[in-house]
C-alpha cells in the first residue's frame, strides 16, 4: 500500500536528522567517509522506520528482519539510523571509531548488538547475506533478508560468485540494494573500471532487477514491495543516489568518498541540510 | 615403550597396521555428527568425492552445499549460514581454503567469530603427483595467527573422525588440517581425543630427548622412537593435533629434563607447528631444538612416501637430528 504524503514527510523528517548526526559524528570522529552515508541516508531510514520487522529493544530477536550492510564504510549512515531508531542513546554515535567505542570504524557484529555482521572488507556482504537467506530458508522461517552494497565492490569477484550462488538457489527471501552512487576512492566508477551495464549483468544472473531513484522514499519502497512480490528470483535494486546528498557544495564529488568534514565545514554541512540550502528557514541554522 | 594409557593399535610397528588417509575421517565424522545434530552442514567447492564431502551429501542431501568451484564464496555463505544458526563445515583443498580465501577467513569467520568449522584436504608433501600448486605447506601458519582459531592436525583416520565430532560441539570457528595419504592408524576408539590435548605415545625413563610432532607424522615419530631405544637413546614421543590452543601443560610435561626437542611438521618450518612449540619454550623452558619441515621450499611431484623422504620427514631423518642434538 502506497505511503501517505504525511507519512513520507515523517520518514524525510527523520533522513534529515539522521544526515545531521552523521555530520556531527564525523567532524567529532575526525576521520571516516562522508559521501556514501549522506546518499544512503534516505535508505536506511526507509530501512530502520519501515521496511524492517525489528524491535530495538531486543536487537537478536530471532524473528526479525537481516539488514546486512556490506560495504561497511558506510557505517555512520547505520550507526546513526540504528540510533535514531533507538537502538542505543543518539549521543553515543559521537564515540564513532574513538578507543573503546561500540562504533568501531567499520562495523564489528560482537561489539554492537544489531549489527548482523563484521564488514568492511569489499565484496563479502552479498555472499553471508546469501547463506542467511540460505540457512533461513531450509528451517522454513518466513523473514526477509536485506544486503546494502556498494557500487565499487561489484569490482570483487565474490561478489559474482555470491551471485552466481543466490541465482542458483532462487533466494526470493534475498534483496539486495546497491548504492549506485557512481564513485568510489579513485574516481568515478566507469573510469576506474567500468560497471555498466550492470542491471544486464544481474539479470543474466539470474536475478530480478529493478532501478529506481534512491532519494524518492515512495519509490524506494514500492521497489522493495515489489521483490517481496518475485518468489522465483533473488532481486537487487539498482538505488541511483547522489553521494553527499543533501548537502549541495560536495555532491557528486569523488573526493568526498573517504574524508571527513572539518568543524568550519561541519557547521556549513549542518546548516545546508537544516535549510534545504536555504530554501526554508531553520530556528537553528 | 608405548604408552599403554594411549591405548593405541595393537598392530604398531608390524605391516598389519590398517591404513587410511585423515579425510576418511572426515567422512565418518561428518556422518555421525550430522545424525546427532541437525544444525551440521556441509559445504564443497566442487570436490566432493576427494574431499569425502560426498559421503555427508549421500546420507543428508538436503544438508549437503555445492558452491561450485567458489571457496571465497563457500566461506562467506558458511559464515552467513552459522549466523542463522548453522554449523557449517567447509571442505576443500588447504590450498585454496584458506589459501584462496584467507581474507574471508579472517574477516567474516574469525573476526566475526562464527562457528564454521574449515577443512583443509591435500595439505602437505604427501599429496603427492599432484605437485607444488596443491601441496598446502602454510596452512597451519596462516589459521594459527587469527585470534580465536583452534588449529588441528589430526594423527589419522581415526582421530581424525574424533576431531570432526569435537570441532561440531565447539563454539568459535576451527580448522582442521587433512590429507590424503594412507598413513597408519595408530590410534584406536579407545584413544582419549579432546580439543587442546596432546597424546604421548612414547615414554621413557629419564628419556633425553622428546619428538613433538602434529598430523599423520605421529606414525613417524613413533617408529624413529623404537629405532632409537635400540641404540641406547631413550626419548617420549608427543603426538600434538591441536596445535591452537597448545596443550602447553603436556609441553612443559615431555620436555623437562630432556638435552633437545625434535619438532616434526609436513609444512614450513617457519611459522608452523615447530615454530608454535618453539616460541613457547623458549619463554617457558628454553631447551635445544632442530625443527623438522619444510626448508622454505615448494614441494614437486612424486610418490609420498619418496617426497616425505626428500624433505626430510622420514624416520632416518628424525634420528639424525637426534644425534646431532645429543652431540650437541
Amino acid at each position: 500500500m502506497a505511503l501517505t504524503d504525511t507519512e513520507i514527510a515523517k520518514l524525510e523528517k527523520h533522513a534529515e536528522g539522521i544526515r545531521e548526526t552523521i555530520i556531527e559524528m564525523l567532524v567529532e570522529a575526525k576521520s571516516g567517509h562522508t559521501a556514501g552515508p549522506l546518499g544512503m541516508a534516505d535508505i536506511c531510514t526507509a530501512f530502520y522506520f519501515h521496511i524492517l520487522n525489528h524491535h530495538p529493544e531486543e536487537p537478536d530477536w530471532e524473528d526479525r528482519d537481516r539488514l546486512i550492510l556490506s560495504n561497511g564504510h558506510i557505517c555512520p549512515v547505520r550507526y546513526a539510523a540504528m540510533a535514531h531508531a533507538g537502538y542505543f542513546p543518539i549521543k553515543e554515535c559521537l564515540t564513532l571509531r574513538k578507543f573503546g567505542s561500540r562504533l568501531q570504524g567499520h562495523p564489528e557484529r560482537l561489539r554492537l548488538p544489531g549489527l548482523e555482521t563484521t564488514s568492511g572488507p569489499l565484496g563479502e556482504g552479498l555472499s553471508q547475506a546469501a547463506g542467511i537467506a540460505y540457512a533461513l530458508r531450509m528451517d522454513g522461517k518466513k523473514q526477509r533478508v536485506y544486503c546494502l552494497v556498494s557500487d565499487g565492490e561489484q569490482e570483487e569477484g565474490n561478489v559474482w560468485e555470491a551471485a552466481m550462488f543466490a541465482g542458483k538457489h532462487k533466494l526470493h527471501n534475498l534483496t539486495v540494494v546497491m548504492d549506485r552512487n557512481n564513485i568510489q576512492i579513485d574516481g568515478m566508477t566507469e573510469d576506474v573500471m567500468p560497471l555498466e551495464p550492470i542491471a544486464d549483468k544481474y539479470r543474466a544472473f539470474n536475478w530480478h532487477v529493478i532501478e529506481v531513484d534512491g532519494h524518492d522514499m515512495s519509490a524506494f519502497i514500492a521497489a522493495v514491495d515489489e521483490a517481496k512480490a518475485i518468489f522465483e528470483k533473488p532481486t537487487i535494486i539498482i538505488a541511483h543516489t547522489i553521494p553527499g546528498k543533501g548537502v549541495p557544495e560536495i555532491e557528486f564529488d569523488y573526493r568526498w568518498h573517504g574524508k571527513p568534514p572539518t568543524a568550519e565545514e561541519g557547521k556549513r554541512f549542518l546548516k545546508e541540510i537544516r535549510t534545504m540550502s536555504g530554501k526554508v528557514p531553520h530556528e537553528y541554522a | 615403550m608405548l604408552n599403554t594409557d594411549a591405548k593405541l593399535s595393537s598392530h604398531i610397528f608390524t605391516d598389519a597396521i590398517e591404513k587410511a588417509s585423515t579425510r576418511d575421517g572426515f567422512g565418518k565424522g561428518s556422518v555421525e555428527i550430522g545424525k546427532n545434530d541437525p544444525r551440521v552442514v556441509v559445504l564443497c567447492a566442487d570436490l566432493s568425492e576427494s574431499t569425502r564431502a560426498e559421503w555427508f551429501q549421500k546420507e543428508f542431501p538436503e544438508r549437503f552445499v555445492e558452491m561450485g568451484v567458489a571457496e571465497q564464496n563457500m566461506a562467506t555463505v558458511a559464515s552467513g549460514m552459522a549466523a542463522a544458526g548453522k554449523i557449517p563445515f567447509i571442505a576443500s583443498y588447504a590450498a585454496f581454503s584458506p589459501g584462496r580465501n584467507y581474507e574471508q577467513i579472517r574477516t567474516t569467520i574469525a573476526l566475526n567469530h562464527v562457528p564454521v568449522k574449515i577443512c583443509g584436504m591435500h595439505a602437505g608433501v604427501s599429496v603427492g603427483p599432484d605437485g607444488a600448486t596443491h601441496q598446502m605447506l602454510e596452512d597451519i601458519g596462516l589459521m594459527r595467527m587469527l585470534p580465536g582459531m583452534t588449529v588441528i592436525a589430526p594423527g589419522d583416520s581415526e582421530e581424525a573422525r574424533k576431531v570432526v565430532i569435537a570441532a561440531a560441539q565447539t563454539d568459535g570457528p576451527v580448522y582442521i588440517r587433512f590429507s590424503r595419504a594412507v598413513t597408519p592408524v595408530f590410534t584406536t576408539s579407545e584413544t582419549p581425543f579432546e580439543i587442546g590435548k596432546a597424546l604421548q605415545l612414547w615414554k621413557s625413563d629419564d628419556a633425553t630427548i622428546a619428538i613433538l610432532s602434529t598430523g599423520s607424522l605421529g606414525y613417524t615419530a613413533l617408529v624413529a622412537a623404537e629405532a632409537l631405544e635400540k641404540e641406547g637413546i631413550r626419548s617420549t614421543v608427543l603426538h600434538v593435533p591441536t596445535v591452537k590452543p597448545l596443550d602447553e601443560a603436556a609441553v612443559l610435561d615431555a620436555t623437562r629434563r630432556v638435552r633437545g626437542v625434535v619438532t616434526l611438521e609436513e609444512h614450513q618450518a617457519a611459522g608452523g607447528f615447530g615454530s608454535a612449540i618453539a616460541e613457547f619454550l623458549s619463554q617457558h623452558q628454553p631447551v635445544p631444538m632442530r625443527l623438522l619441515g619444510i626448508k622454505n621450499m615448494f614441494g614437486q611431484s612424486g610418490d609420498p612416501d619418496q617426497l616425505l623422504e626428500h624433505y626430510g620427514l622420514d624416520s632416518l631423518h628424525i634420528q639424525e637430528a637426534v644425534r646431532d642434538l645429543m652431540e650437541g
